[in-house]
């Protein structure tokens, strides 16, 4: 059974074509990613799903429900933390909750299972307004907020962007929480690393979607050879690396620069070259997410 | 020419009683490519903002571009480069005018503005788009045009705050390149960001925990101190020595 099914849709604003014929589906209880930059189309995909906007083309069902046709059906059952901070900046935390469980007509108590993992992080502040919050607090807030009323569908439009690489993890632990209670979560991402914590992942760029699959199966998916090399002076190696016989792709990836090469790549000869190059290394890597979009990207 | 281009010694900001930078000092020397990492709420805006003459410290000493951080920020801000983490060209108005636009500010004449803006859009390789409108360029280009106007005065120091949150992998890269590349050439780079790959590409990287350097040097070294493959390990291990909330 599908939570989400999104069957070619299409949204131009003006000139801008912000997505362009996109379809796949989330499975009931699935954490599904949609991983890629700024501009890839991820929020409007979030307000077409949300009903917050209607598609030009194509369609789409969040729980059995259409976008268009059913749009007050969807709102009462699905959850949406945009990808701005949107609750009330002079309500205090408590308060915001408060106003959310009105709105949505329910009791705080009904839900606090699915919320007290989240709401016990900043319930020591719970008089603060909410635009006193810290980044973190403020993501955590609208995170409990965005569950109060025990949606069945999560949309979470970049959640971690702009937060360190600590709470990042944390986030994506709470996440887990969530999954584990059975509730189905779409949320997108412009941090590659943070694929792995999903179940599948559609990768995106420019309003189209490159690839969708587990994690795993996206990595085994690059079938070129992979090296990493490094030296002391890793821009001159740069521009060297890239000229070499065989070297279809030469980018920096943190301490190695990574090698895409072809069957003219001889490694023998690599090493011969640069064995006079202080500090020089060569090793073979496995592909990571980014190394897939990047290759993708280049098609 | 001084080869410390930012000098500040026991730098501290307090906010009423909340210390936000607590006695910080460090060096940074010309061409360095300095990474400034730290968790949210460490001070790392509180620091950069001293520096580049946005707030005064509450105490310390120091100095950023020649001039000092106690009592002369508006020369500093008139000596270096700053590139935000949101987009700030003007959209309305060409590749080009956003150069002359930002020379201008910074006080260049206009045969000065003419070399210098063909000099860097000729790099780029992007001299035949100097009449597009910077709103109808793709993203990564968009960022990319920011950072070189941010160096269009060529200042001794360019400071950059997430110049590549959310930029596509290739775009990351490149902008990369170009950092390396202003620093082979002697302009300092002073970059904070989240991805922590990039931290390796820094020629040294400080670490804020609570409001002090909780660990600087370069990346080789402190991956040895921490014993650990990757800066994304040691910055985890700094980040959660820290005791004070967000």
């Amino acid at each position: 059974m599908n939570a989400i099914e999104v069957d070619n849709l299409s949204k131009s604003y003006g000139k801008v074509d912000a997505l362009k014929g996109v379809s796949f589906e989330v499975r009931k209880g699935e954490l599904f990613g949609l991983i890629g930059p700024d501009g890839a189309g991820k929020t409007t995909l979030f307000r077409l799903l949300t009903t917050l906007l209607n598609p030009d083309s194509g369609s789409a069902k969040v729980e059995g429900c259409d976008i268009v046709k059913d749009y007050l059906s969807i709102r009462s059952r699905i959850g949406y933390m945009p990808g701005r901070f949107s609750l009330y900046s002079d309500l205090s935390v408590e308060e915001n909750l408060n106003f959310f469980a009105a709105i949505f007509g329910v009791k705080i108590e009904e839900s606090y299972d699915l919320v007290a993992p989240i709401y016990k992080h900043i319930e020591p502040f719970k008089n603060r307004k909410a635009g006193k919050l810290s980044g973190g607090m403020k993501q955590k807030l609208a995170l409990s907020c965005a569950l109060i009323h025990r949606p069945s569908v999560l949309f979470l439009d970049e959640p971690t962007t702009g937060v360190d690489a600590v709470s990042r993890s944390e986030f994506w632990d709470m996440l887990a929480g969530l999954k584990l209670k059975g509730i189905t979560i779409l949320v997108s991402t412009p941090y590659m690393d943070e694929a792995n914590r999903c179940d599948r992942i559609a990768l995106c760029n420019e309003g189209s979607i490159l690839s969708i699959d587990t994690p795993e199966k996206i990595v085994q998916s690059f079938d070129s050879k992979l090296y990493g090399v490094k030296a002391k002076n890793m821009f001159a190696l740069l521009e060297s690396s890239r000229k070499f016989r065989g070297v279809v792709n030469c980018y920096p990836f943190g301490e190695w620069h990574h090698i895409v090469i072809d069957k003219d790549f001889d490694i023998e000869a690599l090493k011969k070259e640069n064995c006079l190059i202080e500090g020089f290394e060569i090793k073979s890597v496995d592909a990571s997410i980014e190394d897939v979009f990047i290759k993708l990207m280049k098609k | 020419m001084n080869d410390i281009v930012i000098s500040v010694k026991n730098l501290t900001k307090r906010f009423g009683n909340f210390t936000a930078v607590d006695n910080i000092s460090f060096d940074v020397k010309r061409g360095e490519i300095f990474g400034f990492l730290g968790a949210n709420g460490a001070g790392k805006t509180t620091a950069m903002r001293m520096l580049c003459g946005l707030s005064y410290p509450t105490s310390g000493s120091g100095s950023v571009a020649g001039f000092d951080v106690m009592h002369e920020g508006e020369m500093i801000k008139r000596h270096i480069g700053y590139m935000s983490q949101r987009f700030s060209l003007y959209n309305d108005l060409t590749v080009w005018e956003n150069m002359r636009l930002f020379a201008g500010i910074y006080g260049m004449t206009k045969k000065d503005t003419e070399a210098k803006a063909t000099e860097l859009l000729t790099q780029l390789n992007f001299l035949s788009e100097r009449d597009t409108l910077v709103g109808s360029l793709p993203l990564g280009w968009k960022q990319k045009l920011s950072f070189v106007i941010a160096t269009i005065h060529s200042p001794e120091v360019v400071f950059l705050d997430e110049p590549t949150g959310g930029v596509d992998p290739i775009t990351r890269r490149q902008f990369w390149e170009l950092i390396y590349k202003a620093a082979e050439s002697g302009t300092t780079i002073f970059v904070t960001t989240h991805y922590m790959d990039e931290a390796e590409y820094c020629s040294r990287v400080s670490i804020m925990v609570d409001g002090e350097v909780g660990a600087l040097d370069t990346p080789t070294r402190l991956k040895q101190e921490y014993g650990v493959e990757s800066m994304d390990e040691v910055f985890r291990i700094l980040a959660r020595k820290a005791k004070r909330g967000e």
